[in-house]
């Protein structure tokens, strides 16, 4: 166990060190910097003076290890347009996405958990059929318009939760719905699958034959083991919001990582854009690694290796 | 319990019938197949015959007819079916013009990310050992980087356009073909006639292409249905972020942006090309659907 | 809880455990409606083994799940009478068979190697049934379990109540659900095909316990199988399924010396022989395929892979008694009797 978590954490952290070269060499590609930071009106001599305040005069290498240096240190330099550190910048916003990304997972998990069993149990009935029409029409919506359309709906025209702003829980009921609907249909389909397959199983049957009341058998002994894989992917799909916070935080004006990221982007901000990309990237990592610790709890067979 | 019905079920008769008369047959059978195939037609027919069934110029700016409604409203009128947009643009045709762009974008990214991510899969899949390590990597290292900050990261920097959305979403979404690529041919890399191929000395390149790929084209084309809707579905995200295809393009993306100002009291400026992204994307999913069934009979449903 | 059920146990002495008359299980299929099981008689008197031979697909798996109320959803079940130690299974609740289940009727599944749930502990889901069905203290239930491990030969048993069903190998799995039926001393253990998926030497020792228990605990027994070997080994009585009906019944010792039915005689013909059977020689075999239950089969359904059969077979066969307890569905059953016709036969081996 202790060694496969070893392992992970290697490959995590050379990918890690992969997504830094790349999005450095990216940057390198992208034209002369400084031209792009001083904007068209700054002149010949701004354009130098930005070159060496930010240290652009020195070659790549040199440039690329002393952001990495300060990476691993948790520094990722200053930000071109806030004139304040990254990091600082980071985690003031952090706490926003990271509420959105948790309030989004449980209402994609909470809905698409109870129906994909529903549908499994009572399958060829009109819910089965309501759940599976709910997943193809979920996958095809687009998430920004899905969230427009929530704030005129519900923000505007019932007013009942506020259309922008993260003071409040309310703010974040509509955002995480947006967020969220996109991942429930994956996960339902998986526990319909999943929950179709293991009532098959000799187990069930042997749960039965032992006489067990329907509620444990289905909760205890199919359940259990229907939801595996449904944990993973749930960790790889909080891992996609936290990426697509970008979309719905500027649509819902919230002021997390993902609107910072935005407006990084738009303002030629690149060292914050940088550090977002690396920091959302190794999130996504350590989930995946989390989600197969957790698999490995839910299924004993798997502890072995 | 299986094993009481196998010997009366194996007395089966042969069908006898063309593979057409099949093909059409399950089509018909499958719901989601014809549904799907029936308004992707329509879609792409709308999208060759734009010039002819557009009943305006997309690009001409009347300003004189700023925000018209659609013709279900009270002031709406038959000139603009739709209505116009905030620079007097007739909108309908704008949406028709569109579906040009979406459907372009969606099948090229689906074309250029299918064939990275093929190519990468299937060579795993057959070498197995460090090959399949390095494109494990490469793929571990794709999935970790977000595709939607990275695409807007990098449009910003090349500056957005048509050409540039479209080889970033194909460079940034192969890895779903890669993956089922690689399971699929590990699957074959062991079937019989394939070692046979090797047994009889057949090159590398002959038996990749005419042995393994042929027998994970089913898998992939449902894969690549799929991924022409997150093609199309990111396009419009790239559009709405100012980040995509670029005005006076009438991407849908673009013109929901565009709309986004005036959504609170013409609400109709961001339904109509989002009920129209909807739709297509829709139609494209249940095809997919539509196809794997076909592929895995009762797969889904079994 | 002996006592309780003893109490109620000796208010029908005389009737058997289990009595099933006229039993049929249909199943809609694709083309039609698979009658699976096709009328068949037998009782199991209590303490008694009674095997259940047939090859596959002729209704012994059905049969045994339409006893534990198993059955799947959409098959339909009826019969004269099923009736398990007054309890009538036909028109008995759900609730009420659910209680039954585990309690005073167990199984034991073909395939040990998926019969256990991967996800919880053996003693988990040793003392559950235990749980389920009588109120008794987890501690209490923990030291059942483990006696009933050591009980069918597994070694350091409380440890083993820890380990999850991957870490044993078949032979041990089967020999916790062995003791997992045997948790509430049911009176009947339905064992369906239990030793099929095991190797040979595990087969025979599994088998031993079986018997072993069967006498210690005073548990009837079905013993469901398709080797005529095993049913040598073990069996008090013996009923021959074929095509979804029993076509012979008798005590072990009467089918074997004067087995009355052609499929009967078939089988055991099929039967290597140490010693008469010659080094080199073609294995026996009965010719043809069974024919298909989803329509309606007229008349006897071996008939048309019988040697012997004639215009008479294609009416259906009564049963009839060869002796005391022996019965037969052949119209030939009185003459094949004869263990003359066998001794000739067994010469031409």
């Amino acid at each position: 166990m202790w060694a496969f978590v070893f392992k992970r954490t290697l490959i995590a952290l050379s990918v890690a060190f992969t997504i830094s070269v790349l999005c450095f060499s990216l940057l390198q590609l992208s034209g002369d910097l400084a031209l792009s930071i001083g904007g068209p009106e700054a002149t010949a001599e701004q354009v130098e003076q930005i070159r060496t305040d930010y240290g652009l005069d020195r070659p790549v290498i040199q440039q690329f290890t002393t952001w990495l240096w300060g990476a691993v240190q948790l520094d990722f330099g200053r930000s071109y347009y806030y004139q304040s550190d990254v990091m600082d910048l980071v985690v003031e916003r952090l706490p926003v996405t990271m509420t959105l990304g948790v309030m989004s997972l449980a209402i994609a998990l909470g809905v698409s958990i109870p129906l994909g069993v529903v549908a499994a149990l009572k399958r060829g009935s009109w819910i089965d059929r309501m759940a599976m029409a709910i997943a193809v029409t979920g996958q095809a919506m687009p998430n920004f318009w899905f969230g427009l359309t929530l704030i005129i709906v519900f923000a505007v025209k019932l007013q009942w939760f506020p259309a922008a702003g993260s003071d409040s829980w309310q703010g974040f009921v509509l955002p995480a719905i947006a967020l969220g609907y996109y991942a429930t249909p994956a996960m339902m389909r998986l526990t319909r699958s999943g929950m179709l397959e293991v009532l098959e199983a000799d187990y069930i049957r042997t749960a039965r034959a032992k006489g067990l009341r329907t509620g444990t058998v289905i909760f205890k002994h199919a359940l259990r083991n229907a939801v595996i894989p449904v944990v993973a992917l749930a960790a790889v799909e909080l891992g996609f919001m936290l990426g697509g916070s970008v979309v719905i935080e500027t649509v819902f004006s919230l002021r997390g990582l993902g609107q910072l990221a935005w407006n990084a982007i738009s303002r030629n901000d690149y060292p914050v854009v940088q550090a977002i990309v690396l920091i959302i990237a190794l999130f996504y990592i350590v989930l995946t690694l989390l989600a197969d610790i957790l698999n490995a709890i839910l299924d004993p067979r798997l502890r072995a290796r | 319990m299986a094993n009481i019905l196998s010997p009366q079920v194996a007395v089966e008769q042969p069908l006898v019938t063309t593979w057409q008369s099949r093909l059409l047959r399950s089509t018909l059978n499958n719901r989601s197949l014809a549904i799907g195939l029936l308004i992707i037609t329509s879609l792409g027919i709308v999208a060759l015959l734009a010039p002819w069934l557009a009943p305006h110029d997309p690009y001409l700016q009347n300003t004189a007819n700023r925000m018209v409604p659609p013709i279900w409203h009270e002031t709406g009128s038959w000139t603009h079916p739709l209505g116009t947009d905030r620079l007097g643009r007739d909108y309908l045709s704008r949406l028709i013009y569109g579906t040009r762009i979406s459907l372009f974008i969606g099948i090229v990214v689906a074309l250029i990310s299918g064939l990275i991510g093929t190519t990468l899969g299937v060579l795993a899949g057959y070498f197995g050992g460090r090959v399949d390590a390095v494109v494990s990597y490469l793929l571990t290292t794709r999935l970790a980087m977000p595709v939607v900050l990275v695409a807007l990261a990098m449009a910003s920097l090349i500056g957005g356009s048509m050409l540039t959305v479209t080889l970033l979403l194909g460079l940034l979404l192969w890895d779903r073909f890669a993956v089922v690529a690689r399971s699929a041919t590990q699957q074959l890399r062991d079937a019989e006639y394939v070692q046979a191929a090797r047994a009889l000395g057949c090159p590398l390149h002959y038996i990749l292409l005419r042995e393994v790929l042929p027998n994970i084209a089913g898998a992939l084309i449902v894969v690549a249905t799929l991924e022409v809707a997150n093609a199309i579905l990111l396009e419009a995200t790239l559009s709405f972020l100012g980040m995509g295809v670029q005005p006076p393009s009438p991407s849908w993306g673009l013109m929901i942006a565009e709309g986004k100002a005036y959504m609170f009291f013409q609400p109709w400026v961001i339904t109509i090309p989002g009920s129209a992204l909807f739709v297509l994307v829709l139609a494209i999913n249940l095809l997919g659907d539509g196809l794997r069934d076909l592929s895995a009979p009762g797969g889904r449903n079994e | 809880m002996s006592n309780l059920s003893s109490a109620e146990r000796s208010t029908a002495p005389a009737s058997p455990l289990l009595s099933v008359k006229q039993l049929r299980v249909d199943l809609p299929v694709a083309k039609g409606t698979l009658h699976a099981v096709r009328g068949i008689d037998f009782h199991v008197e209590r303490g008694e083994m009674l095997c259940l031979v047939g090859e596959s697909g002729c209704g012994k798996s059905m049969t045994s799940l339409a006893l534990m109320g198993l059955l799947p959803r959409k098959a339909q079940i009826n019969a004269d009478c099923l009736n398990f130690d007054g309890v009538d299974l036909l028109t008995v609740s759900e609730r009420e068979r659910s209680n039954l289940r585990g309690s005073r009727m167990a199984m034991i599944f073909q395939e040990p190697m998926t019969a256990l749930n991967p996800a919880y502990t053996l003693g988990n889901q040793l003392c559950e049934a235990l749980r389920r069905h009588q109120r008794v203290s987890r501690k209490a239930a923990h030291d059942r379990a483990v006696y009933l491990l050591e009980r069918v030969g597994i070694s350091a048993a409380t440890e083993r109540m820890r380990q999850y069903p991957h870490q044993l190998s078949g032979g041990l799995r089967q020999r916790v659900m062995i003791a997992m039926a045997l948790m509430c001393e049911p009176d009947l253990i339905i064992a369906d095909e239990p030793t099929t998926a095991l190797d040979v030497t595990i087969q025979a020792q599994i088998l031993h316990l079986l018997r072993d228990l069967q006498q210690e605990f005073g548990t009837a027994i079905i013993f469901i199988t398709h080797d005529l070997g095993v049913v040598a080994r073990i069996a008090d009585r013996v009923a021959v399924m074929y095509a979804g009906e029993v076509i012979e019944t008798a005590s072990a010792q009467a089918l074997f010396h004067a087995p009355s039915h052609p499929y009967t005689q078939g089988l055991l013909r099929c039967i290597p022989t140490p010693g008469k059977t010659l080094p080199g020689s073609r294995l026996q075999a009965i010719p043809g395929v069974v024919p298909s239950l989803i329509d309606k089969v007229e008349g006897c359904a071996f008939c048309n892979r019988c040697d012997q059969a004639d215009q008479r077979c294609h009416t259906t066969p009564p049963l009839q008694t060869v002796a005391g307890g022996h019965l037969s569905r052949c119209h030939f059953a009185h003459q094949l009797a004869n263990p003359a016709t066998i001794n000739a036969q067994e010469v031409t081996l």
